[in-house]
Protein backbone atom coordinates (compact mmCIF):
# COMPACT_ATOMS: atom_id res chain seq x y z
CA UNK A 1 0.00 0.00 0.00
CA UNK A 2 1.25 3.87 -1.00
CA UNK A 3 1.97 5.64 1.90
CA UNK A 4 -0.88 7.90 2.50
CA UNK A 5 -0.23 11.98 3.22
CA UNK A 6 -1.62 13.33 6.70
CA UNK A 7 -3.37 16.76 6.41
CA UNK A 8 -4.40 18.91 9.09
CA UNK A 9 -6.62 22.18 8.36
CA UNK A 10 -6.67 24.36 11.41
CA UNK A 11 -9.17 27.82 11.64
CA UNK A 12 -9.35 29.56 14.35
CA UNK A 13 -12.53 28.24 16.11
CA UNK A 14 -10.80 24.77 15.80
CA UNK A 15 -9.60 21.66 14.09
CA UNK A 16 -11.50 21.28 10.94
CA UNK A 17 -9.87 18.22 9.55
CA UNK A 18 -7.03 15.72 10.99
CA UNK A 19 -6.69 12.57 8.98
CA UNK A 20 -5.03 11.01 5.93
CA UNK A 21 -5.42 10.65 2.29
CA UNK A 22 -3.87 10.10 -0.73
CA UNK A 23 -4.02 13.77 -2.45
CA UNK A 24 -4.80 17.19 -1.93
CA UNK A 25 -5.73 20.05 -4.11
CA UNK A 26 -6.19 23.48 -3.47
CA UNK A 27 -6.13 26.69 -4.69
CA UNK A 28 -3.26 28.96 -3.76
CA UNK A 29 -2.70 32.41 -5.06
CA UNK A 30 -1.06 30.93 -8.41
CA UNK A 31 -3.73 28.28 -9.38
CA UNK A 32 -4.67 24.77 -7.94
CA UNK A 33 -1.88 22.92 -6.66
CA UNK A 34 -2.12 19.25 -6.18
CA UNK A 35 -0.12 17.22 -3.05
CA UNK A 36 0.95 13.93 -2.40
CA UNK A 37 2.72 12.14 0.14
CA UNK A 38 6.49 13.07 -0.44
CA UNK A 39 6.30 16.77 -1.28
CA UNK A 40 8.93 18.81 -0.70
CA UNK A 41 8.88 21.67 2.12
CA UNK A 42 6.70 23.93 0.82
CA UNK A 43 4.87 26.93 2.32
CA UNK A 44 2.88 28.61 0.36
CA UNK A 45 -0.25 31.44 0.21
CA UNK A 46 -4.09 30.21 -0.49
CA UNK A 47 -6.68 31.74 -2.12
CA UNK A 48 -10.39 31.79 -1.48
CA UNK A 49 -10.99 28.82 -3.12
CA UNK A 50 -12.27 24.68 -2.51
CA UNK A 51 -10.53 22.58 -0.99
CA UNK A 52 -10.28 18.87 -2.44
CA UNK A 53 -9.62 15.58 -0.50
CA UNK A 54 -8.96 12.65 -2.65
CA UNK A 55 -9.12 9.31 -0.74
CA UNK A 56 -9.09 6.01 -2.23
CA UNK A 57 -11.14 6.87 -5.16
CA UNK A 58 -13.92 8.94 -3.37
CA UNK A 59 -13.57 12.83 -3.04
CA UNK A 60 -14.54 15.53 -0.43
CA UNK A 61 -14.89 19.10 -1.07
CA UNK A 62 -14.88 22.17 1.49
CA UNK A 63 -14.42 25.30 1.27
CA UNK A 64 -11.41 27.46 2.38
CA UNK A 65 -11.23 30.81 2.74
CA UNK A 66 -7.44 31.89 2.39
CA UNK A 67 -4.74 31.34 4.72
CA UNK A 68 -1.49 29.72 4.11
CA UNK A 69 -0.37 26.07 3.27
CA UNK A 70 2.78 24.10 4.53
CA UNK A 71 4.35 20.87 4.09
CA UNK A 72 6.97 19.61 5.65
CA UNK A 73 7.96 15.62 7.01
CA UNK A 74 4.90 15.58 9.21
CA UNK A 75 2.26 16.00 6.03
CA UNK A 76 0.17 19.07 4.89
CA UNK A 77 -1.02 21.60 7.49
CA UNK A 78 -3.45 24.16 6.16
CA UNK A 79 -4.16 27.15 8.06
CA UNK A 80 -6.80 28.98 7.61
CA UNK A 81 -9.40 31.84 8.63
CA UNK A 82 -12.52 29.56 8.12
CA UNK A 83 -13.26 26.58 6.29
CA UNK A 84 -16.91 24.64 6.25
CA UNK A 85 -18.20 21.34 4.55
CA UNK A 86 -21.02 21.79 1.90
CA UNK A 87 -23.49 20.10 3.97
CA UNK A 88 -22.56 22.80 6.91
CA UNK A 89 -23.17 25.81 4.32
CA UNK A 90 -26.35 28.12 5.30
CA UNK A 91 -27.18 28.53 0.97
CA UNK A 92 -29.83 31.26 2.26
CA UNK A 93 -27.77 33.60 3.86
CA UNK A 94 -24.92 33.16 1.47
CA UNK A 95 -27.60 34.28 -1.51
CA UNK A 96 -28.42 37.28 0.76
CA UNK A 97 -24.81 38.04 1.45
CA UNK A 98 -24.09 37.73 -2.34
CA UNK A 99 -26.81 40.06 -3.07
CA UNK A 100 -25.90 42.47 -0.51
CA UNK A 101 -22.25 42.71 -1.94
CA UNK A 102 -23.34 43.04 -5.00
CA UNK A 103 -25.09 46.17 -4.74
CA UNK A 104 -22.81 47.66 -2.22
CA UNK A 105 -20.22 47.10 -5.31
CA UNK A 106 -22.62 49.00 -7.56
CA UNK A 107 -22.82 51.39 -5.28
CA UNK A 108 -19.35 52.16 -4.44
CA UNK A 109 -17.88 52.26 -7.90
CA UNK A 110 -18.98 55.71 -8.34
CA UNK A 111 -16.01 57.01 -6.43
CA UNK A 112 -16.15 56.02 -2.82
CA UNK A 113 -13.67 54.22 -0.51
CA UNK A 114 -11.45 51.60 -1.72
CA UNK A 115 -11.43 49.99 1.15
CA UNK A 116 -15.27 49.57 1.31
CA UNK A 117 -15.33 48.76 -2.40
CA UNK A 118 -12.27 45.86 -1.70
CA UNK A 119 -14.32 44.58 1.16
CA UNK A 120 -17.50 44.20 -0.40
CA UNK A 121 -15.49 42.56 -3.49
CA UNK A 122 -14.10 39.81 -0.62
CA UNK A 123 -17.49 39.29 0.31
CA UNK A 124 -18.80 38.22 -2.77
CA UNK A 125 -16.09 35.92 -3.28
CA UNK A 126 -16.91 34.01 0.00
CA UNK A 127 -20.76 34.14 -1.06
CA UNK A 128 -20.44 32.81 -4.55
CA UNK A 129 -17.30 30.43 -3.47
CA UNK A 130 -20.17 29.19 -0.82
CA UNK A 131 -22.67 29.04 -3.24
CA UNK A 132 -21.02 26.91 -5.70
CA UNK A 133 -19.34 24.33 -2.83
CA UNK A 134 -22.98 23.97 -1.99
CA UNK A 135 -23.94 23.90 -5.22
CA UNK A 136 -21.97 20.95 -5.83
CA UNK A 137 -23.33 18.59 -3.14
CA UNK A 138 -26.93 18.85 -4.57
CA UNK B 1 -28.80 50.21 69.77
CA UNK B 2 -30.66 49.49 66.02
CA UNK B 3 -34.59 49.07 66.40
CA UNK B 4 -35.47 45.27 64.82
CA UNK B 5 -37.37 47.03 61.91
CA UNK B 6 -33.97 48.25 60.95
CA UNK B 7 -32.02 45.36 61.20
CA UNK B 8 -35.05 43.61 59.71
CA UNK B 9 -34.92 45.90 56.66
CA UNK B 10 -30.81 45.45 56.38
CA UNK B 11 -31.07 41.42 56.55
CA UNK B 12 -33.52 41.98 53.13
CA UNK B 13 -31.17 43.86 51.69
CA UNK B 14 -28.06 41.89 51.92
CA UNK B 15 -29.85 38.73 51.32
CA UNK B 16 -31.28 40.13 47.71
CA UNK B 17 -27.86 41.54 47.40
CA UNK B 18 -26.59 37.84 48.09
CA UNK B 19 -29.36 36.15 45.31
CA UNK B 20 -27.46 38.73 42.57
CA UNK B 21 -23.76 38.08 43.76
CA UNK B 22 -24.56 34.39 43.49
CA UNK B 23 -26.49 34.44 40.49
CA UNK B 24 -23.70 36.12 39.12
CA UNK B 25 -21.41 33.57 39.93
CA UNK B 26 -23.10 30.65 38.75
CA UNK B 27 -23.71 32.39 35.19
CA UNK B 28 -19.84 33.55 35.25
CA UNK B 29 -19.25 29.78 36.03
CA UNK B 30 -21.35 28.21 33.22
CA UNK B 31 -20.07 31.12 30.58
CA UNK B 32 -16.49 30.26 31.62
CA UNK B 33 -16.32 26.90 30.51
CA UNK B 34 -17.96 27.53 27.52
CA UNK B 35 -15.01 29.99 27.01
CA UNK B 36 -12.38 27.57 28.34
CA UNK B 37 -13.25 25.57 25.23
CA UNK B 38 -13.08 28.07 22.83
CA UNK B 39 -9.56 28.91 24.31
CA UNK B 40 -8.87 24.71 23.66
CA UNK B 41 -10.38 25.07 19.89
CA UNK B 42 -7.97 28.11 19.60
CA UNK B 43 -4.66 26.65 20.44
CA UNK B 44 -3.62 24.55 17.26
CA UNK B 45 -4.36 27.64 14.93
CA UNK B 46 -2.15 29.70 17.25
CA UNK B 47 0.55 27.04 17.48
CA UNK B 48 0.55 26.06 13.38
CA UNK B 49 1.26 30.15 12.95
CA UNK B 50 3.52 30.75 15.42
CA UNK B 51 5.60 27.58 14.13
CA UNK B 52 5.40 29.05 10.24
CA UNK B 53 6.58 32.53 12.09
CA UNK B 54 9.51 30.94 13.40
CA UNK B 55 10.79 29.11 10.59
CA UNK B 56 10.36 31.83 7.97
CA UNK B 57 11.54 34.25 10.48
CA UNK B 58 14.86 31.45 10.62
CA UNK B 59 14.88 31.58 6.90
CA UNK B 60 14.07 34.97 6.62
CA UNK B 61 16.84 35.95 8.96
CA UNK B 62 18.59 37.77 6.35
CA UNK B 63 16.01 39.95 4.63
CA UNK B 64 15.93 43.29 5.48
CA UNK B 65 12.19 43.80 6.56
CA UNK B 66 10.94 46.52 8.49
CA UNK B 67 8.25 43.65 10.12
CA UNK B 68 11.21 42.33 11.88
CA UNK B 69 13.59 43.38 14.23
CA UNK B 70 14.89 42.61 17.86
CA UNK B 71 14.44 46.88 18.97
CA UNK B 72 11.80 49.16 17.77
CA UNK B 73 13.58 52.15 16.06
CA UNK B 74 11.30 54.53 18.01
CA UNK B 75 9.82 55.59 20.89
CA UNK B 76 6.15 56.47 19.57
CA UNK B 77 4.17 53.19 20.44
CA UNK B 78 0.49 52.02 19.62
CA UNK B 79 -0.44 50.02 22.88
CA UNK B 80 -3.82 47.74 21.75
CA UNK B 81 -5.23 47.48 26.00
CA UNK B 82 -7.56 44.53 26.27
CA UNK B 83 -10.41 44.65 29.42
CA UNK B 84 -13.86 43.67 29.59
CA UNK B 85 -17.06 46.17 29.30
CA UNK B 86 -18.84 44.78 32.72
CA UNK B 87 -16.87 45.27 36.22
CA UNK B 88 -17.65 43.28 39.57
CA UNK B 89 -14.80 41.12 38.19
CA UNK B 90 -12.22 42.33 41.05
CA UNK B 91 -9.14 43.50 39.90
CA UNK B 92 -9.52 41.92 36.55
CA UNK B 93 -9.67 45.30 34.39
CA UNK B 94 -7.69 47.58 36.92
CA UNK B 95 -4.53 45.15 36.46
CA UNK B 96 -4.81 45.60 32.59
CA UNK B 97 -5.00 48.75 32.49
CA UNK B 98 -2.27 49.39 35.14
CA UNK B 99 -0.39 47.47 33.17
CA UNK B 100 -0.86 49.53 30.20
CA UNK B 101 -0.40 52.67 31.67
CA UNK B 102 3.03 51.35 32.87
CA UNK B 103 4.42 50.64 29.32
CA UNK B 104 3.31 53.90 28.05
CA UNK B 105 5.48 55.75 30.80
CA UNK B 106 8.36 57.31 29.06
CA UNK B 107 6.69 56.54 25.70
CA UNK B 108 5.24 58.69 22.97
CA UNK B 109 1.75 56.17 23.46
CA UNK B 110 -1.38 56.13 21.70
CA UNK B 111 -4.04 53.84 22.61
CA UNK B 112 -6.22 51.19 20.80
CA UNK B 113 -8.84 49.90 23.51
CA UNK B 114 -11.59 47.06 23.87
CA UNK B 115 -14.01 47.11 25.99
CA UNK B 116 -15.53 50.51 28.09
CA UNK B 117 -13.20 49.76 31.28
CA UNK B 118 -10.36 50.45 29.75
CA UNK B 119 -12.04 53.77 27.34
CA UNK B 120 -12.76 54.68 30.75
CA UNK B 121 -9.61 54.71 32.61
CA UNK B 122 -7.58 56.67 30.13
CA UNK B 123 -9.84 58.57 28.83
CA UNK B 124 -9.96 59.81 33.31
CA UNK B 125 -6.13 60.18 33.02
CA UNK B 126 -6.04 61.55 29.55
CA UNK B 127 -3.73 59.05 27.58
CA UNK B 128 -4.83 59.55 23.88
CA UNK B 129 -6.74 57.06 22.60
CA UNK B 130 -6.48 56.27 19.15
CA UNK B 131 -9.44 54.56 18.66
CA UNK B 132 -11.66 52.63 21.23
CA UNK B 133 -14.14 49.75 20.73
CA UNK B 134 -16.80 48.55 22.55
CA UNK B 135 -19.03 45.49 22.76
CA UNK B 136 -17.10 42.42 21.75
CA UNK B 137 -15.55 41.69 24.92
CA UNK B 138 -17.95 38.89 25.44
CA UNK B 139 -18.97 38.11 21.38
CA UNK B 140 -16.02 38.84 19.26
CA UNK B 141 -15.25 36.97 16.17
CA UNK B 142 -12.75 36.24 14.12
CA UNK B 143 -13.04 39.28 12.10
CA UNK B 144 -13.03 41.52 14.71
CA UNK B 145 -9.49 41.03 15.57
CA UNK B 146 -8.55 41.11 12.03
CA UNK B 147 -9.90 44.50 12.03
CA UNK B 148 -8.02 45.60 14.86
CA UNK B 149 -4.66 44.23 12.90
CA UNK B 150 -5.58 45.73 10.36
CA UNK B 151 -5.50 49.21 11.52
CA UNK B 152 -2.35 48.48 13.77
CA UNK B 153 -0.60 47.03 10.96
CA UNK B 154 -1.64 49.97 9.01
CA UNK B 155 -0.36 52.72 11.61
CA UNK B 156 2.91 50.92 11.89
CA UNK B 157 3.68 50.76 7.97
CA UNK B 158 2.50 54.51 7.25
CA UNK B 159 5.37 54.99 10.31
CA UNK B 160 3.15 56.82 12.63
CA UNK B 161 4.47 54.10 15.18
CA UNK B 162 7.68 52.23 15.79
CA UNK B 163 6.19 49.27 17.46
CA UNK B 164 2.49 47.89 18.53
CA UNK B 165 2.24 46.24 21.82
CA UNK B 166 -0.63 44.10 23.43
CA UNK B 167 -1.53 44.05 26.73
CA UNK B 168 -3.72 41.67 27.77
CA UNK B 169 -4.34 38.92 30.27
CA UNK B 170 -2.91 35.54 31.07
CA UNK B 171 -4.78 32.47 31.69
CA UNK B 172 -3.11 30.98 34.50
CA UNK B 173 -5.85 29.14 36.48
CA UNK B 174 -9.63 29.57 36.67
CA UNK B 175 -8.86 31.45 40.01
CA UNK B 176 -5.71 33.06 39.08
CA UNK B 177 -4.47 35.35 36.15
CA UNK B 178 -2.08 38.15 35.38
CA UNK B 179 -1.83 40.98 33.03
CA UNK B 180 0.58 40.81 30.54
CA UNK B 181 2.29 42.57 27.38
CA UNK B 182 3.11 40.99 23.97
CA UNK B 183 5.24 43.02 21.64
CA UNK B 184 3.56 42.38 18.43
CA UNK B 185 5.36 44.86 16.07
CA UNK B 186 8.17 44.80 14.82
CA UNK B 187 8.41 40.81 14.90
CA UNK B 188 10.97 39.92 17.16
CA UNK B 189 12.71 37.24 15.63
CA UNK B 190 14.97 36.29 18.79
CA UNK B 191 11.74 35.39 20.54
CA UNK B 192 11.19 32.42 18.30
CA UNK B 193 15.08 31.11 18.07
CA UNK B 194 15.28 27.44 18.80
CA UNK B 195 11.88 26.59 17.48
CA UNK B 196 12.34 26.33 14.04
CA UNK B 197 14.04 23.53 12.42
CA UNK B 198 16.79 24.89 11.19
CA UNK B 199 18.30 22.58 8.81
CA UNK B 200 14.87 22.85 6.68
CA UNK B 201 15.01 23.53 3.30
CA UNK B 202 11.42 25.05 2.02
CA UNK B 203 10.12 26.10 -0.90
CA UNK B 204 8.22 28.91 -0.83
CA UNK B 205 5.59 29.93 -3.04
CA UNK B 206 5.61 32.52 -4.87
CA UNK B 207 8.63 33.85 -3.07
CA UNK B 208 9.85 34.27 0.38
CA UNK B 209 9.21 38.08 0.06
CA UNK B 210 5.37 37.62 -0.78
CA UNK B 211 4.97 34.69 1.90
CA UNK B 212 6.37 36.83 4.53
CA UNK B 213 4.12 39.91 3.64
CA UNK B 214 1.37 37.66 3.89
CA UNK B 215 2.16 35.89 7.04
CA UNK B 216 2.79 38.41 9.62
CA UNK B 217 -0.58 40.59 9.01
CA UNK B 218 -2.23 37.14 9.54
CA UNK B 219 0.32 36.49 13.10
CA UNK B 220 -0.59 39.16 14.32
CA UNK B 221 -4.36 38.84 13.62
CA UNK B 222 -4.05 35.37 15.23
CA UNK B 223 -1.97 36.78 18.24
CA UNK B 224 -4.88 39.77 19.37
CA UNK B 225 -7.47 36.90 18.47
CA UNK B 226 -5.94 34.54 20.90
CA UNK B 227 -5.19 37.34 23.19
CA UNK B 228 -9.16 38.35 23.03
CA UNK B 229 -9.85 34.75 23.62
CA UNK B 230 -7.75 34.33 26.53
CA UNK B 231 -9.26 37.40 28.18
CA UNK B 232 -12.71 36.51 27.90
CA UNK B 233 -11.98 33.48 30.07
CA UNK B 234 -9.95 35.34 32.70
CA UNK B 235 -12.74 38.11 32.90
CA UNK B 236 -15.32 35.59 33.53
CA UNK B 237 -12.91 33.63 36.32
CA UNK B 238 -12.21 36.54 37.85
CA UNK B 239 -15.98 37.15 37.91
CA UNK B 240 -16.62 34.22 39.16
CA UNK B 241 -14.01 34.71 42.13
CA UNK B 242 -14.91 38.09 43.02
CA UNK B 243 -18.98 36.84 43.11
CA UNK B 244 -17.80 33.76 44.97
CA UNK B 245 -16.24 35.99 47.57
CA UNK B 246 -18.95 38.27 47.89
CA UNK B 247 -21.49 35.59 48.47
CA UNK B 248 -19.45 34.46 50.98
CA UNK B 249 -19.17 37.84 52.71
CA UNK B 250 -23.02 38.61 52.06
CA UNK B 251 -23.44 35.07 54.33
CA UNK B 252 -21.14 36.62 57.03
CA UNK B 253 -23.26 39.54 57.20
CA UNK B 254 -26.42 37.92 57.44
CA UNK B 255 -25.64 35.30 60.09
CA UNK B 256 -23.99 38.46 62.45
CA UNK B 257 -27.06 40.27 61.55
CA UNK B 258 -29.13 37.47 61.88
CA UNK B 259 -27.36 37.04 65.99
CA UNK B 260 -27.79 40.72 65.96
CA UNK B 261 -31.66 40.79 65.54
CA UNK B 262 -32.13 37.72 67.80
CA UNK B 263 -30.66 39.85 70.60
CA UNK B 264 -32.45 42.66 70.00
CA UNK B 265 -35.83 40.91 69.87
CA UNK B 266 -34.70 38.66 73.22
CA UNK B 267 -34.06 41.71 75.01
CA UNK B 268 -37.26 43.42 74.21
CA UNK B 269 -38.75 40.60 75.66
CA UNK B 270 -37.95 41.09 78.35
CA UNK B 271 -37.98 44.38 78.62
CA UNK B 272 -41.71 43.41 78.11
CA UNK B 273 -41.97 41.34 80.93
CA UNK B 274 -39.68 43.13 83.05
CA UNK B 275 -42.89 46.09 82.71
CA UNK B 276 -45.36 43.83 82.82
CA UNK B 277 -44.06 41.92 86.28
CA UNK B 278 -43.65 45.25 87.91
CA UNK B 279 -46.87 46.50 87.00
CA UNK B 280 -48.61 43.98 88.36
CA UNK B 281 -46.51 43.95 91.76
CA UNK B 282 -47.65 47.80 91.84
CA UNK B 283 -51.45 46.81 91.43
CA UNK B 284 -51.85 44.08 94.28
CA UNK B 285 -50.08 46.21 96.78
Amino acid sequence: MANKLHLRVVTPTGQFYDGSCDMVIMKTIDGDTGVLYGHQPLTTILDLGCLRILDEGSEKKSTLMGGFAKVNSEGLTIISDAAEWPGDIDIERAEKSRQRATERLEGTSKGTSEVDHSRAEAALKRAVLRIDIAGVEK
Amino acid sequence: MASMRDIKRRIKSVNSTRQITKAMNLVASSKLNRAKARLEGTKPFAEETRKVIAEIGAAAGGLNNSLFAVEPKGNKALVIVLTGDKGLCGGYNINVCKEAQALCQGKDAKLITVGSKGRDYFKRRDIPIDKSVVGISERFEYGDAAALGERALKLYREGEFDAVYLVCTKYISSISSAPKTVRLLPVNPREFEGEADANSLVLYEPSEETVLEYIVPKYVDTVIYGGLVEASVCELGARMTAMDAATDNADEMLADLNLLYNRVRQSAITNEITEIVSGSNALSQ
